[in-house]
């Protein structure tokens, strides 16, 4: 077995960079297109929204909202962090789930999964600043004035809102950024742990790292349940902050796994495509399509379990996220498009044997499920914070190509770090020989 | 002339055997019929050059025959024959139906699936299976040739089997 090592070449640098200067330009063009205001739909939404701001400026709204392109751009840079964060999230899940699986055949193709965790710390970082910069225009919870049932001159004050002042001790701001930093740190600290016991490996051989690394696994898929659902409340579901879902916790776990499992393909044939990763075969890529196969419709059956009781219970505090997201004619056709990006289109072009093993198919359908899944977040995330005032254009194409490019060249660094094949993992001669 | 259908049965020990007589027998010619094994080999359809089952296909059509079945069935009661007010939503609420029509799929599809095997394998009712050597289901390893799809002659494929490591040779008759 060779001990090969991908290069990250001075060409590929370039590209990647490439694409984040594009990505940059288009966020700009974006912004200058919603101050002018164009001839499209989107600009005209712009329109309204200044009007709208200069009518809540005029009413004294305490927030001290910014103009809305500053809104728009805050709640891209959310959205694309907490997607990506959650990508890095689960390549060390991905690793995890295989070693708690006692899993044979991803021997050969986990050292790709793995350095997606050294983004964990960036996207800790930009989580922090952003939340520092922008809570208040994305969390109405962070207003301290909702909370007072009384002015300081005794009388009642009229911004109180009961409901989020029920809920003070999870959403108060030092319980909050606590969880933060603590998730963060405690993933970022088992992805290390994890990560020094493949690396041991390597020199060393010998099977007691790969026992240790089933027990860290263990304990990481423990805590990452319960975390993994606790961010999905804290970054997302409390952007609504007077609706709630049970099922929010699963529905964005369901998300992040399902595009995870659709970039670390996409990575393995990208590898391939490159002369690395030879003993990688159909066998194994037919797995990764199953995967993504499986749990495009997992999260297909999370998505509806949500939506369908709300739908059938018709309670008003419920149903009002449905309602913003299917009343409104900006987010109607994305909630469609949602749906067919990530069910139909994957359902039906990854269903037969043959469409797993070719990696043309495979591709498109990974790209199809990246993109559907970043857009499923722009759902989640935008009607919260802009209201009526949302767009899409340059602006959020060109915020996902920056975010993209900086996570690809982050991966890719980190990638190059070390052999592509665990050449001392216990199973890797099963790998080898797998066939189905 | 025996009547019915003849058939030349080896009988082989182990895996390793019969994986290797398999090859032998096809490259000289004969046509295997079936072979039956106490537990799944690994590879053994290859090596038979078995084409891929189309019961996926099958199970795709049972399936869509579910879906149909399902929405057509609630659309038809709850939409022509015998509109209900529910919670105000309107009579056809699609939405509500998926459950009905998610499990109707899963469950025509599954027993599609069953039946067509059933079916294929000659396990139908009334049907009578070819047992060509009970001990398949024991401890050996059985190869079963048609004499009717072969050129060759009994004594033939007779001796090719007992080249390939065949324990023992014997022939069945099934009327």
């Amino acid at each position: 077995m060779t001990d090969e090592k991908f290069e990250f070449t001075g060409d590929l640098k370039k590209k990647t960079i490439i694409f984040l200067i594009v990505g940059i330009v288009a966020v700009v063009l974006g912004i200058i297109l919603i101050n002018t205001g164009g001839h499209h739909g989107e600009e005209h939404a712009a329109e309204h929204a200044v009007e709208a701001a200069g009518h809540a400026e005029a009413g004294g709204d305490h927030g001290g909202h910014g103009a809305v392109w500053l809104t728009r751009v805050k709640a891209n840079l959310w959205i694309n962090n907490v997607f990506f964060a959650g990508l890095a999230l689960i390549g060390v899940f991905f690793v995890a789930i295989q070693y708690v699986a006692q899993a044979g055949w991803s021997a050969s193709i986990k050292r790709v999964a793995e350095p997606y965790g050294y983004w964990l710390p960036v996207a800790g970082g930009l989580m922090l600043i952003l939340f520092f910069w922008a809570g208040h225009d994305i969390f109405h919870w962070t207003h301290d004035y909702l909370y007072n049932e009384f002015l300081e001159d005794g009388s009642p004050n009229p911004d109180y809102d009961p409901i989020i002042a029920g809920k003070t001790w999870y959403l108060s701001l030092p319980f909050f950024l606590g969880r933060m930093i603590v998730f963060f740190a405690v993933w970022f600290l088992m992805f290390l742990a994890i990560r020094k016991q493949s690396l041991l490996e390597d020199i060393h051989g010998g099977d007691q790292y790969w026992r240790k690394m089933v027990k860290l696994s263990a304990i990481f898929i423990v805590i990452f349940a319960v975390s993994s659902s606790m961010a999905a409340w804290d970054w997302v579901m409390s952007i609504d902050t007077h609706w709630f879902s049970t099922m929010f916790g699963w529905y964005v776990f369901a998300s992040w796994w399902v595009a995870g499992l659709a970039s670390i393909t996409l990575l393995i044939l990208f590898l391939k495509d490159r002369g690395y990763l030879k003993m990688v075969n159909s066998n194994h890529l037919h797995d990764m399509g199953k995967f993504i196969w499986a749990f495009s419709i997992f999260w297909t059956y999370i998505w509806f379990s949500q939506f369908l009781l709300i739908y059938y219970a018709n309670i008003p505090e419920e149903s009002v996220y449905f309602v913003e997201r299917l009343t409104s004619d900006h987010y109607k056709p994305i909630f469609y498009v949602n749906l067919i990006l990530n069910f139909v289109l994957p359902f039906l072009l990854l269903m037969t044997r043959d469409a797993k093993r070719h990696a043309i198919f495979l591709k498109l359908v990974c790209i199809i499920i990246i993109f559907g899944h970043w857009l499923d977040f722009y759902l989640m995330v935008t009607p919260g914070v802009m209201k009526e005032n949302g767009g899409f254009g340059f602006l959020e194409l060109g915020m996902l190509l920056v975010f993209a490019s900086a996570f690809t060249y982050v991966l890719f660094t980190q990638l190059a770090k070390t052999p592509l094949v665990a050449r001392n993992h216990p199973m890797m001669e099963e790998s080898m020989h797998h066939h189905i | 002339m025996e009547t019915g259908k003849n058939y030349l049965v080896g009988i082989y020990e182990d895996e390793n055997t019969l994986v290797n007589a398999i090859k032998q027998v096809r490259q000289s010619g004969i046509k295997i019929h079936e072979v039956f094994t106490p537990y799944p080999i690994h590879g053994l359809e290859d090596v038979l050059g078995y084409r891929r089952s189309r019961l996926p296909i099958a199970a795709f059509l049972f399936g869509l025959t579910g879906t149909t079945l399902a929405l057509t069935m609630m659309f038809y009661m709850m939409g022509i024959d015998w509109p209900m007010n529910i919670g105000g939503k309107n009579y056809t609420p699609l939405p509500t139906f998926i459950p009905v029509t998610f499990e109707m799929t899963v469950l025509l599809s599954a027993f599609g699936m069953v039946g067509t095997f059933f079916v294929v394998s000659n396990l139908k009712p009334y049907g009578k299976p070819k047992i060509f050597d009970i001990r398949s289901t024991d401890d050996k390893h059985v190869m079963a040739i048609d004499l009717a799809n072969n050129y060759l002659s009994r004594e033939e494929i007779s001796s090719i089997l007992n080249q390939s490591g065949a324990s023992e040779v014997n022939t069945r008759n099934f009327d």
